[in-house]
């Protein structure tokens, strides 16, 4: 047990230091996840619509939150290639659980961190009121959603195990395809129908629906003064497709990478590192 | 009788590669390897680029998974055992392979707590190797990309040694090293078989260092191990007066030339 958390310090101990050493760059995105984000925000302040301002202030919130999450847990691997380290991970004594948890934490702590930049950049620039959201709410959602988004972050590390190039380009897609489909910024049925039953299964689509009901959005009963947040057992269903999600992706996202990485080793490709 | 510590017996690696639209040939990089080494000796493969030393390394280090063939270290068999042997194996790379903005001391941190050490006890270890290696104890926290090629591959090797390990696989560690760094790291490994009885696996280009480090020499040619012995018994079986004869009159290939063609086409 010792060893184990000694492991997964292991993880935060390097990440800490890179974010450390690349602390210019860290600045750079999250500026840029500040930015994008106010910018879609305002399009709601431009049409005086506070209900329309709410729903792209928790679209853009809860996707920095959900894609860096998925991002960083996805990209580690390919990181890991661009340094040529990833042989020396592999040779460790350290189980793929280990390292992966050690991984998922440090890309939690990093997600959390962006998303109250964002948070707060968002609060500068509109004057949201929060009163009568049902913020215990959100953050029960948040916490079933991160465990679903672990998961998906597993298994879009795979591909950078099975190609060092072609792998982070396939996670960026993946990451994409989600952006389009989750209803982030607009309802799903705005969708081209052969493309709105994708949205099924992203867990994002369940996050996003109810954090909104959460704050309130579309409620009649809100106002700008006062949110009609609604209560947990109004989103009862979301959370229970996120919990199986979770439950379905995290063991499948470890097996599936278990999996590659044995057929990387019968193959030899680890060895190219990009 | 002993048990080696290193046994290899019959053992194959093969890799597809594309020829065409659906069509792959089979590389042989390992084929039909047998050897074993015993406790505590120093045993050196030598072959030109693509003869298949870095895939044998690569294999003993639960990297690679062969194709048949048995390997047994310590006791311990791949790739059933994978877990255990990486608790007994060190590995050194030709290339030193480390996050190159973070210091010698916080990637050599991160190994140790990786490897379920003590970062204090650790860092003591470190240090006391790198001052071994002939390094000064204030590069210990510069960044490894400001850090010169010999340097970077004695913080390799610290590396592979703070986990103080029973097996050493060393894969061409004093590659592009200068002279000073090549005698620092040689006599390192010298002291370290004296003190430790660590048992070696060393590939190298370097006849002088293999003659030099190691009890039995193996030379590798397409994948095969086609002679093995000591030095002396390699050149006296070739009837030659040095290492790089005796290599081209047993192998059929010159060390050198094929290493500087291999470097071409890459």
């Amino acid at each position: 047990m010792e060893t184990a958390m000694r492991q997964t310090w292991a993880f935060l101990f390097r990440g800490y230091h890179i974010t450390r050493r690349y602390i210019g760059w860290v600045i750079v995105f999250n500026f840029y996840a500040l930015v994008t984000s106010a910018t879609v925000a305002l399009i709601g302040v431009a049409a005086k619509d506070y209900q329309m301002t709410l729903t792209l202030v928790v679209g853009a919130l809860l996707w920095n939150y959900l894609s860096w999450l998925y991002q960083e847990i996805s990209m580690s691997i390919a990181y890991e290639r661009w340094e040529g380290t990833l042989e020396y991970t592999f040779m460790a004594p350290v189980s793929r659980s280990v390292h992966l948890l050690g991984v998922s934490l440090f890309s939690l702590l990093n997600s959390i961190v962006t998303s109250v930049i964002v948070l707060l950049g968002l609060m500068a620039f509109t004057d949201l009121n929060l009163r009568g959201a049902n913020l215990p709410g959100v953050f029960v959602v948040l916490v079933v959603s991160t465990l679903a988004f672990v998961g998906l972050g597993l298994f879009a590390a795979v591909f950078p195990v099975m190609s060092a190039e072609r792998g982070a380009e396939a996670t960026h897609i993946f990451q994409g395809s989600l952006l389009l489909v989750s209803g982030v910024y607009y309802p799903i049925d705005v969708l081209p129908g052969w493309m709105q039953p994708l949205s099924a299964i992203s867990p994002a689509t369940y996050t996003l629906s109810a954090c909104r009901k959460l704050f309130g959005v579309g409620s009649p009963a809100s106002t700008p003064e006062l949110l009609a947040g609604a209560p947990l057992s109004a989103v009862t269903h979301e959370l229970l497709i996120l919990a199986l999600m979770g439950a379905i992706l995290l063991p499948l996202g470890l097996m599936t990478f278990v999996r590659v990485e044995a057929w990387a080793k019968r193959t030899g490709k680890l060895k190219r590192t990009g | 009788m002993q048990q080696p510590a290193i046994q290899v017996r019959n053992l194959r690696k093969s890799f597809r590669k594309r020829t065409g639209f659906r069509k792959h040939s089979e590389l042989w990089a390992v084929d039909n390897v047998s050897f074993s080494v015993a406790e505590g000796e120093t045993y050196g493969l030598l072959g030109p680029n693509g003869s298949g030393k870095s895939s044998l390394i690569r294999i003993l280090s639960t990297l690679l998974i062969a194709d048949s063939g048995e390997v047994n270290l310590l006791g311990h068999s791949l790739p059933e055992q994978q877990e255990e042997v990486r608790r007994i194996i060190g590995r050194v790379s030709v290339d030193a392979a480390f996050y190159k903005k973070l210091s010698a001391r916080e990637n050599l941190l991160y190994t140790a707590l990786l490897y379920g050490q003590k970062a204090r006890e650790a860092e003591v270890r470190v240090l006391e190797i790198l001052e071994e290696l002939g390094m000064e104890n204030a590069k210990f926290s510069t960044p490894l990309e400001e850090m010169s090629r010999g340097m970077q591959q004695k913080i390799s090797i610290a590396r592979a040694l703070m986990i103080n390990p029973p097996l050493l696989l060393l894969d061409e560690p004093t590659t592009g090293l200068d002279p000073k760094s090549r005698r620092d790291v040689q006599s390192f490994l010298e002291r370290l078989r004296e003190r430790e009885g660590t048992t070696i696996l060393l590939t190298t280009h370097d006849m002088a260092e293999a003659e030099r480090l190691c009890a039995r020499i193996g030379f590798l040619a397409h994948g095969k191990l086609v002679a093995e012995g000591t030095a002396r018994a390699l050149m006296r079986r070739a009837g030659a007066d040095n290492l790089d004869d005796a290599f081209i009159a047993l192998t059929g290939e010159d060390l050198v030339a094929d290493e500087e063609l291999a470097t071409v086409g890459d």
